[in-house]
């Protein structure tokens, strides 16, 4: 807030990444002046809320507005966030903001990208729990340290940060799994009540599901509910190895 | 053929056609609970979502699920849990409903957790259960209860991820980014299924089915400060209310005690039911003048209303004495950032501070739409006959925050709206399995009734001229705010129709300036003013005519709750623009009725 009001900045030089591919027109940047209230340090979101009222054929996805619906992953400077959540001062350069869709995947128009690989990595991994056990009338029982392995897993929001800013899937968006869907994986896997644990690491056993991640640790740096699905690739790394041994 | 640059009028032949045994409107708690018991009977089941599904509203649900597991306290019993709710209704929540949603509760729950749900964990690795406002032992004689079950403060999240996956593994379609615009209807009145269109490329179907829910949550855009999402913009009631259904109890929004004072995010009741309290400027705990009893776990509406009086009389805090602070800080970072971790996330984001070492500042946000589209405890729409009696609309079922099957009545509970997103949910999918089974029939929809369906997108396609969506948005959720907010009196509800029927004349006349087909939110966002329309006027009108006060609904100029002639759902057509009445149900199956008393906290 006070990185903005103390500037005292009013208009921000926002330019936007413009594509219909309707339209038969190439992509372009489009740039605008947009005026914010004065003394407050509004949310990018928020920034292209007012800049939609100027233009509505500008298109993005939002919903929540809160950081908990995953709907507006972009890329703000050069970096992956949400824009719901991403506010102006940490954002800035100078009173420019530069703004892409999330890099790596087909563009469907303007901010808004196409997920389907993203979400069919994400359904490969079987992403519900397996337990073939015959269910007790209440809940099954899980201790408090069982169910804290879960914890920096769970909250995932699928907004698809961390897949679009890691080069490994970039390069390989169909075999290698992805930060995204590898943290699910490792959901399942720490479940103390699924029961498969080994065909899920049976599954991903190949050379690059799990194994074309090189640990360059840009999805964990990207990610905005600060979790680490480095950490949990190599989990699942050191579980296969040592299944192999 | 998509809706393109043209703007060229649509009918029944230029509609592509996709047929499902049932289709359900909504990717929410709600709709995915319906459409998971379909599924996984073999039926082709679509889920229509104008996104996709985890973005739903239901993913902010922090607090908890509200149900009588026996974890916390196994002497728990669903019928306290019943006597909580009817009393938190004020007594206009159907007793039939009530009874039957806290009495199927525990396993609706444990299906949930032996789905997958991450619940938070007791030191037995039972299931987690906190205190929430409103909730007692054994019929308010016993104090405090603890029952509501939570995966830490994000219980909504971990809910709807974990039906998602539970559809994927079900075989359920997703008919994801698509937007429902009206239900069409046959000759007899009967649905048959949904005009929609496929967001991405414009292309508009009719999607066909003996069976259609409608899930499409809450509405609380129809505010200018609101905890709900963008999304939230009252799609199915809008159209039931153009298909010439009614709706029920629109005049009852509940104002959430603590939303971020600026912003209208919302922060849990769970703060205050893991020790937070509220305080004034002079640091004082008000609510203890309110409520002696339950304090700041009260019911929302009263705490709302206390924290309203405490800023009119000049005792806010900040520099315009206009927001109270929550106060967490003497709680200790290990119960704040265990117990409340998106808290402290929220706080930092939207409040700028650390609710570890500062009070967050706070005032009520419209929150939740106890009314909705009427229905019985299997979803099925009702709609009235002009002698006071209900039919069943057919094909036509409608199920959490959009629907009103009335478990909510004046008054929501906090925790309640889960547990009725799944429990009638689940009804309205087992009610269609079976029906299925029997076998329906339902007689075909010409192309003129399709048609019909259609008016209303063609005319955002083809205007012309007229007027901007985000302006009229704007002008809509101020006046709703001004004149029909916390405290309402008749003289500004009256000021306020007036202007809500400019408004309407407006949106008559709304121009969409872009009409190209891929991907056009400025698209979406005309059809949904339409329905933001429809709702706020259903609101208005109720709220004027509802001559007292109860529950949410609080008028100055009606001080009391008036038994004699308002112990009665209020019913609201849009053709006619007029409110009639319904009797509450208090004929529960199992335990006595509980009769109406003064309701203090
Ligand atoms: C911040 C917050 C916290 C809350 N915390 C709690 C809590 O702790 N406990 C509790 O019990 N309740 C809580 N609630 C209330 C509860 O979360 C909601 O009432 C509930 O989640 C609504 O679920 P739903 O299934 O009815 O609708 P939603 O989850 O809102 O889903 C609506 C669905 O309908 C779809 N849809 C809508 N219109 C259309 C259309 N035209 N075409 C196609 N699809 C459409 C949307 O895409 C979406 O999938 C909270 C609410 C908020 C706002
Ligand atoms: S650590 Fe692995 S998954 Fe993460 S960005 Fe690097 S290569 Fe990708
Ligand atoms: S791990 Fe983080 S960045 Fe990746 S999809 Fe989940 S929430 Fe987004
Ligand atoms: S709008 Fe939901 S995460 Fe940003």
């Amino acid at each position: 807030m006070d990185a903005i009001a103390s500037k005292s900045i009013s208009s921000i030089n926002l330019s936007i990444y413009r594509y219909d591919p309707d339209s038969g027109k190439k992509p372009f940047m489009q740039d605008l002046l947009i005026d914010i209230p004065e003394g407050q340090d509004i949310m990018v979101l928020d920034l292209l809320n007012i800049a939609k009222e100027q233009d509505p054929s500008i298109s993005f996805r939002r919903s929540c507005g809160e950081g908990v619906c995953g709907s507006d992953g972009m890329n703000i400077n050069g970096k992956n966030g949400l824009g719901c959540i991403t506010p102006l001062s940490e954002a800035l350069r100078g009173n420019k903001i530069v703004l892409r869709p999330l890099p790596g995947l087909p563009v469907i128009k303007d901010l808004i990208v196409d997920m389907k690989q993203f979400v069919d990595q994400y359904k490969k991994i079987k992403p519900y729990l397996i337990n073939d056990e015959e269910k007790p009338e209440k809940e099954i029982k899980q201790s408090v340290e069982e169910r804290e392995k879960l914890d920096g897993l769970y909250e995932c929001i699928m907004c698809g940060c961390c897949s679009t800013a890691c080069p490994s899937f970039w390069w390989n968006p169909d075999k290698f799994l992805g930060p995204a869907a590898l943290l699910q994986a490792h959901r399942f896997i720490s479940d103390s009540r699924d029961t498969a644990t080994e065909e899920r690491l049976d599954q991903l056993e190949d050379a690059f599901s799990v194994f074309k991640c090189h640990g360059i640790m840009n999805c964990v740096s990207v990610c905005p509910k600060g979790l680490n699905p480095t950490k949990a690739i190599n989990e699942i790394k050191k579980k296969l190895v040592k299944r192999a041994l | 053929m998509a809706m393109n640059g043209k703007g060229e009028e649509l009918d029944a032949s230029k509609l592509k056609v996709l047929e499902y045994d049932g289709i359900v409107v909504g990717g929410g708690g709600s709709g995915l609970m319906a459409s998971l018991q379909l599924a996984q009977s073999g039926f082709k089941t679509a889920v229509v979502s104008k996104v996709f599904p985890t973005r739903s509203h239901t993913v902010s649900a922090q607090g908890g699920i509200t149900c009588a597991i026996q974890s916390a306290d196994p002497d728990d019993d669903w019928r306290w849990h019943m006597y909580d709710t009817v009393k938190g209704s004020d007594f206009i929540g159907d007793q039939d409903s009530i009874e039957y949603m806290c009495q199927e509760g525990p396993k609706a729950v444990f299906e949930l957790e032996h789905m997958g749900l991450p619940f938070s964990r007791t030191e037995e690795g039972k299931i987690y259960q906190r205190a929430f406002g409103g909730q007692s032992k054994d019929y308010g004689k016993g104090g405090q209860a603890e029952r509501t079950c939570a995966a830490a403060d994000r219980t909504g999240h971990a809910l709807l991820h974990t039906l998602y996956q539970a559809n994927l593994k079900a075989g359920t379609n997703f008919l994801s980014e698509w937007f429902a615009v009206d239900l069409v209807k046959n000759g007899d009145n009967q649905v048959v299924g949904v005009i929609a269109f496929e967001i991405e490329t414009g292309e508009p179907y009719f999607l066909k089915s003996k069976a259609t829910v409608l899930a499409t949550g809450g509405a609380g855009r129809i505010y200018q400060t609101t905890s709900n999402a963008m999304i939230n913009t009252g799609d199915g009631t809008g159209m039931v209310l153009r298909a010439g259904f009614p709706v029920q109890d629109m005049e009852m929004w509940q104002f959430h005690p603590t939303g971020i004072y600026g912003h209208g995010t919302l922060v849990t009741e769970g703060c205050r039911g893991e020790g937070g309290y509220l305080v004034n400027k002079d640091g004082e705990r008000f609510m203890e003048r309110y409520a002696p009893n339950y304090k700041d776990l009260a019911s929302r509406d009263v705490v709302a209303r206390s924290m309203m009086l405490e800023i009119l009389e000049g005792r806010g805090c900040g520099p315009n004495a206009d927001h109270v602070y929550l106060k967490l800080d003497h709680l200790g970072p290990e119960i704040v950032h265990k117990r409340l971790p998106g808290i402290t996330e929220l706080s930092k984001t939207f409040a700028h501070v650390d609710p570890v070492e500062h009070p967050i500042p706070v005032v009520p946000t419209c929150h939740y739409a106890m009314g909705g589209i009427p229905t019985n405890v299997h979803g099925q729409v009702l709609t009235q006959a002009t002698d006071g009696t209900d039919n069943v609309v057919h094909g036509l079922y409608a199920a959490g925050e959009a629907a009103c099957v009335s478990v909510h009545g004046g008054n929501r509970l906090g925790g309640n709206s889960l547990l009725d997103l799944i429990v009638f949910g689940r009804s309205a999918g087992l009610h269609i399995e079976n029906s299925l089974k029997d076998g329906i029939t339902l007689s075909k929809a010409t192309n003129d009734d399709i048609d019909q369906a259609l008016v209303n997108l063609n005319r955002v396609n083809i205007s012309s001229t007229g007027e901007d969506v985000a302006s009229i948005k704007s002008e809509l959720q101020k006046n709703m705010q001004l004149n029909f907010g916390v405290f309402r009196t008749g003289d500004l509800m009256e000021k306020g129709l007036v202007e809500l029927e400019n408004i309407r004349e407006k949106t008559q006349n709304i121009h969409l300036t872009d009409k190209s087909s891929r991907f056009n939110t400025a698209r979406v966002e005309a059809l949904e003013l339409l329905n933001l329309m429809e709702v706020a006027q259903a609101t208005a009108v109720s709220a004027n005519e509802r001559k007292e006060s109860r529950g949410a609904h609080a008028r100055d100029d009606f001080q009391d709750r008036d038994d004699e002639n308002w112990l009665k759902h209020s019913i609201y057509f849009a053709d006619t623009k007029e409110v009639t009445k319904r009797d509450v149900n208090f004929r529960p199956k199992i335990v006595q009725a509980f009769q109406p008393i003064v309701r203090s906290y």
